[in-house]
């Protein structure tokens, strides 16, 4: 289990990406987000948010910042709410900054909509359309040209959230698309298909998982590449497991997930 | 005087739409248009206009919603609108998450007493009367924990909706301790031990739980000491020695079980397979380990078994059954956070990996009516929630609990009988994961030493919960207290939690810890001051939620989200520091000593000073005695069984005990931790499995394996044959995912009604005694276990008739094993056409009180299935071998509704059909309905691609299998020795989804 005060050490080496993994007050897919860096070979770290405001110098010290998933203050008054104005408070400064500079963002689900409400990326994650949390995986076209997505066509990852509907005014939808920074839309692909689900989950407008700020740095999407890094991870893996073992073949070791971290990862080196 | 923002939504509302959808299936005559919905914040503090609108543009956003500080924002034109707020001193978890934000945006932090309380307005719209108002917020809110407010547009527009600020007012009497007179008649003796002690109004406190017997001894304990006890001391009492925390019915001696069922049926087992594991190595599992993986049993908080080198694995499930049956919501997040802290409090503190839930209640038909009203009192003004509601509102309390906590959920059920009517049961386990060790230090063992602090983490400590763990003791009636229902804050507890298990564990900055749940800080601090021999507690210095609490209801209180540690001096400031920076609270109450006694002090004055052995073992034992009762039950006759079995199948798919409850397993977050090795849902059809593997580490293929098992129906004819079933299907499911009988362990949780009744008592016993037997014939020790003995509802009916339900006796049988390699975990849909479809196992004539039966609704039979361990053993030993090295592609153990739905459920999961003949079936079922419906146990349905075939006979070579036929491609037809059953998938697929289908 990570320690913050671990990070400073860790600056010297320039070889691996630095990454700050934002923490506290519900988030909770911290562990397997600083995985995911990990296998795709860059060096993560866990720091609470109030150490972050305490230092906001760390900011300058790394070059990935994430906010992860999770379920910030309960999604009490509204989901991401509550964390967002933490940020915007107290690191809205700091975190412009680290932004002005050659580095990179993504907000996953809880993450997502504490950077949608702190005004990082424009729209909003609303109640889903059932009204109701959905825990599934769904299937991902990319658009765009996000460093984080690069040779990425399509993919498929799992969701859960409760308010994961994006919206935005139409002129915001508008100006998203013309500016290619719409850069994931739910289809209807392999495990949709599969598990004869919908393509959209939640009702999302334009079918939009996830879009981009800040020419592609800033990605924000409601589904979890950190929970598909391994081939055990998808929801029909015992079954292509049979397909596999009839033509011969071994498993392969990783899941879809894991090329968004490569992405950045090789985007810094 | 208090200020109010309300915030609403611009755009179109799911929240509302929601709302609309579920009225309308309730009241399908009502003549509602439109639901639309605002949120109310009221702020109790000290602020200025213009606070208050900065704090209003932090709780909107912009794009999506708009406020008012001004008026409540409604609808140009509505009917009526339900205002729904929170009781006064009720955990409001969404006022907390305001207040926060409005410290963070005012910069400055509330002054004490200050606070922001939520409400919701729903305005409704359409020709709707006054009357009509009053069911639909029957429907919408709890009367125990919320209160309503209903206005008409008119009145609304005449007066205003007021504000209301809902402080606690506890009264202005100083709260002080006060004498118990016990030199009383036993006629009194026995009312305080039943009733309760009197508040100075002449009404009690709540119940005590102490028999005639117990009071004379506490009473004869004092005479000696020349002195009355407290109210404190006898209120500690009785929480520690109630059947809830000690489990009286399990320790003391039953007929000729001297040493108590527990110590003999369930220890006992665990004890002796240990021996036998101690002397044979598990070869290639954990290198060089003993084959006893038993590491932590029935001490800890959660039982706990070798995972690998490093690692141990724990787990822990729990009964909240009583207060779920007040408020299912509030009731069910408390027993899934409740039992995340028996993880976090096993050792020095385990991390939760996974829950798992089990919902047992009487038929949800759906609708207002969907049960026969019955009243917790005489007046009728308390009525039972109808089972839809209770159903809903667990579901959504776990989601909400297990959700928020960043656990995955890993696997549940639901089960239903008409006498789960009174109290439903509702269990949830959490699963940890603990290193062995740090340093040289041992993290699963603990110790509170002389002169360590008392320090309580967590949340602050306010009325509720009090008599939690007394009340579980008592069946369900209209003197049951409100104040008996907690509600968790799963945010704060994830805080509490990252603070030990990320940082202050790995630290080394505390010696012992332990949950605060029944009983509160009495129940913690008490179980703790035995490892260092006593302790000084000072209640003064514990955080409250509002003043007036009296000293007794301090140091009972059941506040959720609280945990104690044992904190030597040298790092008490360092532990400080780590939970200030996680925003929690940490106050030092007192000190862990080796006095021998336990001192309680409020106000510098000693409010308990008991000796610790009296505390703990000064209770009376009670000497059991049983009486053996037999139920005999007709075999329904040949006339109402079915002639058309397709039919049958289909109408017992479409059943709750049987049918899909996808609407649950989606609605509970499985993948996060990114864990999920095999899924609730399995195969392209999306079916519920009965099993569940997890892979904990990144860096290492071992896999945890969980199941469940429980027959809780079998208890009607026969509690031996019930328990023996629980297991065997615990085990059986657990194998069929994967795992091997020797690196199985299992948990028994029980749920028995009127257990201080002979009859009761002899059924109890019987289970215990099959409990014994099979768990040592299959080698899988018990390493936790749980019991909750009153699960009665003694109330009114409509007619203001007297009645008692209790619930059918009911154990869950939770299995955990480790894997070692999750890359071969089973799932239970077939997989490609041309497999072939074996059956392990004999098919007996035992309909007893099964499925199929209970379906046909005339008599429950008598032949209960009855089970082989000897003969499943070795048939599961061979399974799990076939697993391993890759010869099954599925494998399902038959369950509840017999073959024939472990048939469809393989079909329906692989989305491909069978052609079946079970002509010849090995046993003595001849019928075709018992052939198809028949619950004999130790069976397995297991497909295997034809190249395989050759091998996986070989490994049944002496044991009972008989290849039943192969996939084929859409429909599942069975050749029966007198007719022909057959049904498209897409038929089964819609018989399987269709009860639950709306929810």
């Amino acid at each position: 289990m990570t320690r913050s005060y671990k990070l400073e050490a860790r600056t010297s080496r320039k070889s691996k990406p630095l990454v700050l993994i934002f923490s506290g007050y519900g988030l909770n897919t911290e562990d397997e987000t600083k995985i995911a860096f990990e296998m795709a070979g860059a060096s993560a770290d866990i720091v609470h948010i109030n150490d972050i405001i305490a230092r906001p110098a760390i900011l300058k010290q790394v070059q990935i910042v994430v906010f992860p998933g999770g379920f910030s203050y309960g999604d009490d008054t509204g989901s991401g709410k509550a964390y967002a104005n933490r940020v915007k408070q107290h690191l809205g400064e700091a975190l412009e900054k680290f932004l002005a500079r050659d580095t990179l963002a993504i907000g996953i689900c809880n993450g997502f909509q504490i950077i949608t409400n702190a005004g990082i990326l424009p729209g909003a994650l609303i109640a889903n359309d059932s009204a109701r949390y959905i825990c599934r995986w769904v299937d991902l076209e990319v658009e765009g040209n996000s460093p984080w997505l690069s040779g990425i066509k399509t993919i498929s990852i799992p969701i859960a959230h409760g308010e994961g509907k994006y919206y935005a005014p139409k002129e915001t939808l508008a100006k998203l698309a013309s500016k290619n920074a719409i850069a994931l839309r739910y289809i209807k692909g392999e495990t949709s298909k599969h598990f004869c689900l919908p393509a959209n989950p939640n009702g999302s407008l334009l079918n939009i998982a996830g879009i981009t700020g800040y020419n592609g740095r800033v990605l924000g999407l409601m589904p979890h590449p950190e929970r598909a890094v391994r081939f055990t991870q998808l929801p029909h893996w015992t079954y292509l497991r049979e397909a596999y073992l009839r033509q011969g073949k071994t498993l392969p070791p990783e899941g879809p997930g894991l090329q968004i971290f490569r992405n950045a990862v090789n985007y810094l080196l | 005087m208090p200020k109010r923002i309300t915030v609403r939504t611009t755009i179109e509302d799911a929240r509302a739409n929601g709302y609309l959808k579920t009225l309308k299936s309730i009241f399908p005559t009502l003549r509602i248009e439109g639901v639309s919905v605002t949120d109310a914040y009221t702020i109790d503090a000290q602020i200025t206009g213009k606070d208050c609108e900065i704090i209003a543009k932090q709780l909107t956003n912009p794009l999506v919603e708009e406020y008012s500080t001004e008026s409540v924002l409604a609808p140009e034109s509505y009917a009526y609108s339900i205002e729904i707020g929170y009781h006064p001193g009720v955990t409001d978890n969404i006022g907390n998450t305001a207040k926060q934000t409005a410290e963070d945006c005012l910069g400055r932090k509330f002054k004490e007493g200050e606070a922001v309380y939520s409400a919701r307005f729903i305005f409704l719209t359409g020709e709707l009367n006054l009357q009509e108002m009053e069911s639909v917020a029957r429907e919408l809110h709890n009367p125990l924990i919320e209160s309503v407010n209903i206005l008409s547009e008119a009145d609304a527009k005449e007066h205003g909706h007021p504000i209301i600020a809902k402080r606690v007012s506890l009264g202005k009497r100083a709260p002080r301790a006060s004498e118990i007179d016990l030199s009383v008649d036993d006629a009194e003796l026995e009312k305080i031990g039943k009733e309760g002690i009197k508040n100075p109004v002449g009404t009690p406190r709540g119940p005590l739980s102490l028999n005639l017997r117990t009071m004379k001894t506490i009473s004869a304990h004092f005479r000696k000491l020349g002195r009355n006890p407290t109210d404190v001391e006898l209120e500690s009492l009785a929480q520690t020695w109630s059947e809830h925390c000690k489990h009286t019915i399990f320790a003391d001696p039953l007929d000729e079980v001297k040493e108590g069922i527990y110590r003999r049926y369930i220890k006992g087992a665990t004890e002796e397979i240990r021996r036998k594991k101690a002397k044979k190595p598990i070869r290639g599992k954990i290198s060089n380990g003993p084959g006893d993986f038993c590491v932590s049993v029935f001490t800890d908080n959660s039982g706990a078994i070798a995972f690998d080198e490093k690692y141990l694995v724990t787990h822990k499930v729990e009964t909240h059954n009583s207060p779920s049956a007040l408020d299912p919501f509030g009731g069910s997040v408390t027993a899934i956070v409740g039992v995340n802290r028996d993880t976090l409090g096993f050792g020095l503190g385990a991390k939760p990996i996974a829950n798992v839930y089990g919902f047992c209640v009487a038929p949800p038909a759906g609708g207002p009516n969907d049960a026969t009203p019955l009243y917790r009192d005489a007046a009728k003004k308390q009525p039972l929630l109808p089972a839809r509601r209770i159903l809903e509102g667990v579901v959504r309390g776990i989601n909400a609990g297990g959700n928020q906590s960043g656990i995955p959920t890993a696997l549940g059920f639901v089960a239903v009988d008409p006498s789960y009517r009174g109290k439903p049961l509702v269990y949830g386990g959490t699963v940890g994961l603990i290193p062995r060790k740090l340093g040289s230090k041992k993290l699963y063992e603990k110790k509170a030493r002389h002169g360590d602090y008392i320090v309580m983490v967590g949340g602050r400590v306010g009325v509720d919960g009090i008599h939690g763990a007394t009340f579980s003791s008592e069946s369900l009636s209209g003197g049951s207290p409100a104040t008996a229902v907690q509600i968790g804050d799963p945010i704060t507890q994830k805080k509490l939690s990252d603070a030990i298990v990320r940082e202050a564990r790995d630290l080394g900055l505390y010696s012992s810890i332990t949950d605060d749940g029944a009983g509160g800080l009495s129940g913690s601090v008490g179980e703790m001051a035995k490892e260092s021999g006593g302790c000084d507690v000072d209640l003064g210095k514990v955080p409250l939620k509002y003043p007036g609490l009296a000293p007794w209801q301090i140091w009972l209180s059941e506040s959720q989200e609280r945990m104690t540690l044992a904190v030597p001096k040298k790092n008490w400031t360092a532990l400080k520091k780590i939970f200030a920076r996680h925003d929690v609270e940490a106050a030092n109450i007192g000190t862990f000593t080796n006095t021998g006694r336990c001192v309680v002090r409020y106000e510098s004055k000693k409010v308990m000073d008991i000796e610790m052995s009296f505390l703990h073992n000064g209770r009376p034992i009670e000497i059991q005695t049983s009486k053996k009762v037999v139920h005999t039950y007709r075999e329904p006759p040949t006339a109402v069984r079915n002639s058309n079995l397709r039919e049958a199948l289909l109408q017992i798919l479409a059943r709750p005990n049987i049918g899909s409850i996808s609407f649950i397993s989606e609605q509970y977050d499985h993948e996060v931790q990114g864990t999920s090795v095999t899924k609730p849902l399995q195969g392209k059809g999306r079916v519920n499995a009965d099993s569940a593997v997890l892979q904990p580490l990144p860096d290492s293929t071992r896999g945890i394996v969980l199941s469940h098992g429980y027959c809780p129906w079998y208890s009607q004819i026969n509690t031996y044959a019930m328990a023996a079933a629980a297991i065997d299907t615990a085990i059986r499911n657990a194998v069929c995912a994967g795992a091997s009988r020797d690196y199985l362990a299992i948990l028994d949780n029980f749920c028995w009604s009127s257990s201080n009744t002979p009859e009761r008592l002899y059924e109890l016993k019987e289970s215990a005694r099959a409990c014994f037997d099979y768990a040592t014939a299959y080698g899988t020790p018990f390493i936790s276990g749980k019991d909750s003995m009153f699960n009665d509802f003694r109330g009114y009916t409509e007619k203001s008739d007297n009645i008692h339900i209790s619930a059918i006796p009911t154990l869950l049988i939770s299995a955990i094993g480790v894997i070692a390699d999750a890359t071969m975990a089973m799932t239970i849909d077939f997989k490609q056409p041309g497999d072939s479809i074996y059956l392990v196992g004999e098919t007996n004539d035992e309909l007893g009180a099964s499925e199929y039966f209970s379906m046909l609704g005339d008599s429950a039979g008598s032949t209960v299935p009855v089970v082989d361990a000897k003969k499943n053993a070795k048939a599961y030993d061979a399974l799990s071998k076939a697993i391993q090295n890759n010869i099954a592609a599925s494998a399902i153990g038959v369950g509840r509704g017999g073959l024939a739905v472990a048939l469809a459920k393989s079909a329906v999961a692989g989305q491909l059909g069978a052609e079946i003949n079970l002509k010849n079936l090995p046993g003595n079922a001849k019928r075709n309905d018992s052939i198809l419906f028949s619950e004999s146990q130790g069976r397995i349905l297991v497909s295997v691609r034809p190249e395989a075939k050759g091998a996986f006979e070989k490994l049944y070579q002496g044991r009972t299998l008989v290849e039943i036929g192969k996939v084929t491609g859409e429909r599942v037809s069975i050749e029966l020795p007198k007719t022909r059953v057959e049904a498209s998938v897409s038929e089964l697929k819609s018989a399987y989804r269709s009860f639950f289908k709306n929810w």
